[in-house]
């Protein structure tokens, strides 16, 4: 077993986990295998089922795998850290406090350098970034569901973390508030770098925030189709729908349904048309039979 | 209207519009007073033993909230086991609900007997143990829903199973806790009037109806009972503004 520090931010090698079940164990995870350099966006796609959640509640350090290592930052990943900060796609806010109160939340347990005006101050300046200017004193149940999710990320990077480790946080939103909230993801990357990790079921979502993204197998899972997103410069909604990403649209697509167990790789039947073979992509070597 | 004056002109005025009727009711059909008796007829009896009332009143007032808050204390703590642990749920949950089953009227002499002679203790044991059941069921209830993000949100940093427990499964279990309360302070209240009428012991208002009851002073039955209904009352919205104080956020104020 390797035990050499990693130079990712996030690396998971060889990842196997399986749950407990009356019927017996249920593999999950099967040699997964997945890095994530510095301050990059990688996000992660596969069919419902495949163990997406488990792999954040292993990057967070909430459960420990089989088999294999996960490491954050050239530490290994045994238990919880206060460096990683985590939004679902439940917004979670706790109604008895007030937003202000919610997003200062984690820095009552997480040991700070911030004092506690400077702690306020940058809650407020979040809020701003978000556009929930106004609303800091105001109860979670007089906000709207886009609105809440925007607090609940304000939340989870108030603690300056190394690691945003997002659950399909923008799943549950209409399509206008969720491509708002996209474009909010990166001004906030703007404003201070951090390394991300997103579950996601749209594939949109995933070229538009990523710089990588990680195509799932079916259940158990392994990392069956890295795509790199290779859209310069900042990016606009226009973007995707350049020719450019919609050839990586149009691979994930076909990866996804490989991953379903639908189309057979490198089938030769007539009826699915070939995927355009994007230049910047690599299958990983091994992923498929 | 605006929201105060009817707040205080509605119930004043259904209260009012009962009284005359039943006044009316008794009178139009001359009933005796042993059968009936009316409003005119209490206030006399209330003038007369206006000092019993008040000590009687506070008896029963005293042993019910010393038997309720016992039922505070033991119930959440009975919930929190069960709420955390579900081998203690599964184990606990039958004796329980068994425990609840039984009519506290048959405790009552049992625990008369038991207790020989100590009936502020009774009268608080019994308070207690008709109240303390919904407190236990809605605190584990409330533990045990909890959704798995409430605790990974602190738990993903790190924090342990107190600081969530106080920071989160606490608070938000409060607004279930005061709903218990409210069923738990009139159990609690009935229990008290159960020891005091079926277990006489010259304390609080159940030995007021007692006196009543074997001096055939019918009036007094029901003057009795009016000052139960009051201290009831009295009790009911303590709770409510407790829960105000403590719970006001789970209200939704109308939009």
């Amino acid at each position: 077993m390797q035990t050499d520090p990693s130079h990712y931010m996030i690396e998971l090698r060889e990842v196997t986990h399986a749950y407990k079940t009356k019927a017996g164990p249920l593999p999950v995870l099967d040699n997964l295998s997945l890095k994530v350099p510095e301050n990059s966006f990688c996000a992660v796609v596969g069919p419902s089922g495949c163990g997406k959640s488990t792999l954040t509640r292993l990057v967070s350090g909430l459960m420990k795998p089989n088999e294999g290592q996960v490491w954050l930052h050239n530490t290994l990943v045994t238990s919880p850290r206060p460096t990683v900060g985590m939004a679902f796609q439940n917004p979670v806010l706790l109604e008895w406090r007030t937003i202000l109160q919610n997003v200062l939340l984690p820095l009552e347990i997480v040991k700070s350098p911030m004092s506690k005006a400077q702690a306020t101050e940058r809650a407020h300046h979040l809020l701003d970034l978000v556009g929930l200017t106004g609303f800091a004193e105001k109860r979670p149940s007089e906000l709207s569901g886009g609105m809440r999710q925007r607090a609940s990320l304000c939340r989870s990077i108030i603690h300056k973390p190394d690691v945003l480790i997002l659950d399909e946080p923008f799943g549950a939103l209409d399509a206008f508030t969720r491509e708002d909230l996209w474009c909010t993801m990166h001004d906030l990357r703007e404003q201070e770098p951090f390394t991300c990790m997103l579950i996601t079921h749209d594939l949109r979502e995933s070229v538009f925030l990523a710089d990588q993204v990680v195509v799932m197998s079916g259940r158990p899972a392994h990392a069956q189709y890295v795509l790199d997103v290779d859209i310069p410069g900042k990016r606009t909604l226009d973007d995707l729908y350049a020719p450019r990403s919609v050839e990586m649209l149009a691979t994930l697509r076909h990866q996804i349904q490989v991953a379903q167990g639908r189309t057979a790789e490198g089938d030769d039947a007539p009826s699915p048309p070939p995927p355009p073979k994007p230049a910047r992509s690599k299958p990983i070597p091994g992923a498929m039979q | 209207m605006n929201d105060t004056a009817r707040k205080v002109l509605a119930p004043t005025l259904f209260i009012v519009a009962i009284l005359a009727f039943w006044e009316w009711a008794v009178w139009y059909n001359e009933l005796p007073d042993f059968r009936m008796a009316s409003p005119s007829d209490l206030i006399p009896r209330y003038i007369q033993f206006w000092d019993l009332f008040l000590i009687k009143s506070w008896e029963t007032l005293w042993r019910t909230v010393v038997g309720l808050a016992l039922a505070v204390v033991v119930g959440t703590l009975f919930g929190m086991i069960m709420g955390f642990s579900r081998f203690a749920r599964e184990g606990l949950y039958p004796i329980l609900v068994g425990f609840n089953a039984i009519p506290k009227a048959t405790v009552v002499p049992i625990v008369a007997l038991m207790f020989v002679g100590q009936h502020d203790f009774n009268t608080v044991l019994i308070a207690f143990m008709i109240s303390f059941f919904p407190i236990a069921v809605s605190v584990s209830i409330g533990l045990s829903t909890l959704e798995p993000e409430y605790r990974d949100i602190l738990r993903s940093l790190g924090a342990s199973q107190a600081t969530i427990f106080w920071k989160i499964a606490l608070p938000k279990t409060l607004p279930e806790f005061f709903g218990a309360l409210k069923v738990a302070v009139t159990l609690a209240f009935i229990g008290t009037n159960l020891m005091e009428i079926v277990s006489p012991h010259g304390r609080g208002l159940g030995d007021l109806f007692d006196s009543g009851r074997i001096s055939a002073d019918y009036p007094l039955m029901f003057a009795v009972l009016f000052a139960l209904a009051a201290l009831g009352i009295l009790l009911f919205y303590v709770v409510v503004f407790l829960e105000r104080i403590f719970a006001g956020w789970a209200e939704r104020s109308p939009v």
